[in-house]
């Protein structure tokens, strides 16, 4: 619908009133299940519900249809969880209350054949007359955490924050709302597209380029219908925020037999693969990766070029780092300056690396850590540091504290040290990294096995990601550089 | 704002290709390096035409109904005297098939550089004309290193496809020859950009192989075709 404006994406996100349409009381069914996300999660507007029989739902006294609600509520979105015969009475009596966003749980549109095509597009039809967004149909729902807005009918509802989430598939939303909820790295707005009958997930990004709330995109997408339009969407998107995409499956079209061997290198990925380079898209090639990617976004600075230092308190894993960064053609292990080796040397005994990766070699007492990694952050020849190491002490504190020996023998004043040390070091690289304005990356993989761990806490709690292990942490950075070379090659800010 | 279900071109089976000297001469007008290379109808006219390029020469039989020529025999490379390029031109004339056409001999010199990449156009099904670029020449294939881009092209994605090849140490000095003409090679791309973007028949360009000569990309082969008028 051209006539689409971004008061109908608030209409649909920030609402200042929800009905829930085919409300039910069985606790199975999606009219049920919406009900009651949207009200436990506390969302900030009015709700109300329809139900054909009448009757109170989980405290909401029903109106038997939308022609019964109080007139003098302000209703901005209707879920629609009534079957697909029903629902063309309920867009227009909507539109007569004012109603701009519907979003369509219902089956039975596009994806059952041509009938159901056929509804689809006499729906779409029917609410571009009325002046209605509609969303899906045939989705999961739609979560806007500035709204407290949780309407779709699974779960998790995610922690706040800056990733605004639109995907051909219900099932990525949820997977991407998932990691969200498991590292706090949260969500502002979330969209199932389900069947993209009238808005499509490049017009779900395209609202959220311009949203306060969302400052990075992270997409799923299977079929692409007209690849040229997809790709000056994207462009159009990339300009304003970075977009994580990830594609499922081969695109549509296949390739042929080619006389040309132009034709025969032609492959579809490459090509998808291709266009992502060219229009500034961060293609992700797994669900992990994707996410991790969006949230780097969402939580670091754009490197300024590719010089990375690694910073590690054991050998092993800063050469495992430092092979990963090889590895690649953008990022750039840093050479090691003159003047910063120095200035480590007045901080730790000689036996430290004196190169890149920085290895302490344990050589560090109680504020080694936070002053050698400002020093590194701070230089000029620096663009982005690695950080490893982290949760080491608070990890024997853990072990300490179950122990036996617990507090006596001075454990209890030592586990509080440990503890308190290494809350201080995700303190430092999330102060260092905003004072010098470069992406400061913590791994370790106690990210995963021991996530309510001081460690990973700690990070979490200065709202930063805690990735899983420094190579996830190299794949990450490396979509942040190359989305800051894009943009510099093409001189936007 | 759904789309519709295909914007993009329809691909056709039905396709006329462009001789090699026919689409040489497309695209040395929109800026491909080509090697200077003189038509001949017969076997003196090739002698005549090796004398005025220098030695030593390549011959290659040349009709608007032969596209893969190497795969028939019909290119004679290296040739290094007058006696070798009659012999190889009355050779060649004499290889002709009915079914080839109005036949001719291409005679250019014998660009030497250890360096073959290709490039070219090709139209996607979804997106449309892309552009290509490739370590290899006829190995291209199996090395596999290939960027695509799609049309049109700035000057800055032409630099970031070279850039985004993996084989970058070809692109450098290598082996005594200078380094990749960066520029050279990006201008050969936008080339193929700009042609595709003008002439809306163009199904696919392949300029295999382009070899690394003094740094600069000579289009030793080309080959365009074209979507014949009744099928778009």
């Amino acid at each position: 619908m051209n006539s689409l404006t971004a008061e109908h994406f608030r209409a649909l996100f920030d609402p200042r009133g929800v009905v829930v349409a085919g409300a039910s009381t069985h606790p199975g069914k999606f009219g049920f299940v919406a009900l009651h996300n949207i009200i436990s999660q506390g969302y900030r507007g009015t709700i109300c519900a329809t139900n054909r029989d009448g009757g109170s739902i989980l405290g909401i006294e029903t109106a038997r249809d939308i022609e019964s609600l109080p007139s003098d509520v302000p209703l901005d979105l209707v879920f629609v969880c009534t079957p697909a015969a029903a629902n063309p009475d309920l867009l227009r009596a909507c539109a007569k209350r004012g109603i701009r966003a519907a979003f369509i749980t219902s089956a039975g549109y596009g994806e059952a054949g041509p009938e159901g095509r056929n509804a689809e597009s006499d729906l779409v039809a029917l609410a571009e007359n009325l002046g209605i967004l509609l969303a899906g149909p045939n989705g999961q729902g739609v979560v806007s955490t500035p709204s407290s807005l949780c309407a779709q009918i699974v779960a998790p509802y995610p922690p706040a924050g800056h990733i605004g989430v639109a995907s051909q598939s219900g099932n990525f939303v949820s997977s991407f709302l998932n990691y969200a909820s498991h590292s706090g790295i949260g969500i502002s707005r979330a969209v199932s597209a389900g069947n993209a009958a009238m808005v499509t997930v490049p017009d779900f990004l395209d609202f959220y380029a311009d949203d306060p709330e969302t400052s990075v995109g992270l997409a799923y997408v299977e079929s692409i219908a007209d690849g040229r339009e997809f790709a000056n969407r994207v462009q159009a998107i990339t300009e304003r925020m970075p977009l994580v995409l990830l594609k499922g499956g081969a695109t549509a079209g296949g390739q042929l037999a080619a006389a040309s061997h132009t034709g025969a290198l032609a492959t579809d990925d490459r090509i998808f693969d291709g266009m992502c380079a060219q229009m500034g898209v961060a293609r992700a090639l797994n669900v992990e990766e994707a996410f991790e990617a969006a949230a780097s976004f969402a939580t670091q600075p754009l490197p300024k070029g590719p010089n990375v230092a690694v910073m590690t308190t054991a050998g092993g894993w800063g050469v495992v780092t430092a092979d990963a960064i090889n590895s690649r053609r953008d990022l750039r292990l840093a050479p090691m300056p003159d003047d910063l080796k120095a200035a480590i040397d007045t901080k730790l005994p000689p036996r430290w690396s004196r190169n890149n990766p920085i290895d302490l070699a344990g050589g560090e007492t109680r504020d080694t850590i936070p002053e050698v990694m400002e020093m590194i952050a701070q230089h000029d020849d620096i663009d982005a540091l690695i950080y490893l190491g982290l949760g080491i002490q608070s990890n024997q504190a853990t072990l300490m504290r179950s122990g036996p020996f617990y507090p006596d023998n001075g454990l209890e004043r030592i586990v509080a040290y440990h503890e308190r040390q290494d809350e201080r070091f995700a303190q430092a690289a999330d102060e260092i990294s905003i004072s010098t304005g470069k992406p400061i990356l913590t791994a370790t993989e106690l990210a995963v096995t021991e996530p309510g761990g001081v460690g990973p806490s700690a990070v979490r709690a200065t709202g930063r990601f805690c990735y899983a292990s420094s190579n996830r942490a190299v794949t990450a950075l490396g979509h942040l550089y190359q989305y800051a070379r894009w943009r510099r090659n093409r001189g936007l800010s | 704002m759904r789309t519709p279900e295909r914007a993009g071109s329809v691909r056709s089976s039905v396709v006329a290709t462009l001789s090699e000297t026919e689409s040489k001469r497309l695209v040395a007008a929109h800026g491909v390096l080509v090697p200077d290379e003189r038509v001949a109808a017969t076997a003196l006219e090739a002698v005549a035409a090796a004398d005025a390029i220098g030695y030593p020469v390549v011959a290659k039989l040349c009709g608007p109904a032969i596209a893969h020529k190497t795969e028939r025999g019909l290119v004679r490379l290296n040739l290094r005297t007058s006696h070798d390029v009659e012999t190889a031109a009355t050779d060649l004339l004499y290889a002709a098939r009915p079914e080839d056409g109005d036949v001719t001999i291409l005679i250019a010199p014998m660009l030497a550089g250890l360096r073959e990449l290709i490039a070219g156009v090709h139209t996607d099904a979804q997106f449309g004309p892309c552009v290509m670029l490739g370590v290899g020449g006829v190995l291209a294939e199996a090395i596999a290193d290939v960027v695509f881009r799609l049309v049109p092209l700035t000057e800055i994605d032409a630099v970031e496809m070279i850039d985004a090849l993996d084989s970058q140490l070809l692109l450098g000095e290598f082996r005594g020859e200078p380094a990749v003409d960066r520029s050279a090679l990006a201008a050969t791309l936008l080339a193929l950009s700009a042609l595709a973007e003008t002439d809306k028949s163009i199904r696919s360009i392949d300029l295999n192989p382009l070899i690394v000569v003094d740094g600069k990309p000579f289009a030793v082969d080309a080959l365009v075709e074209l979507a014949s008028a009744e099928t778009t």
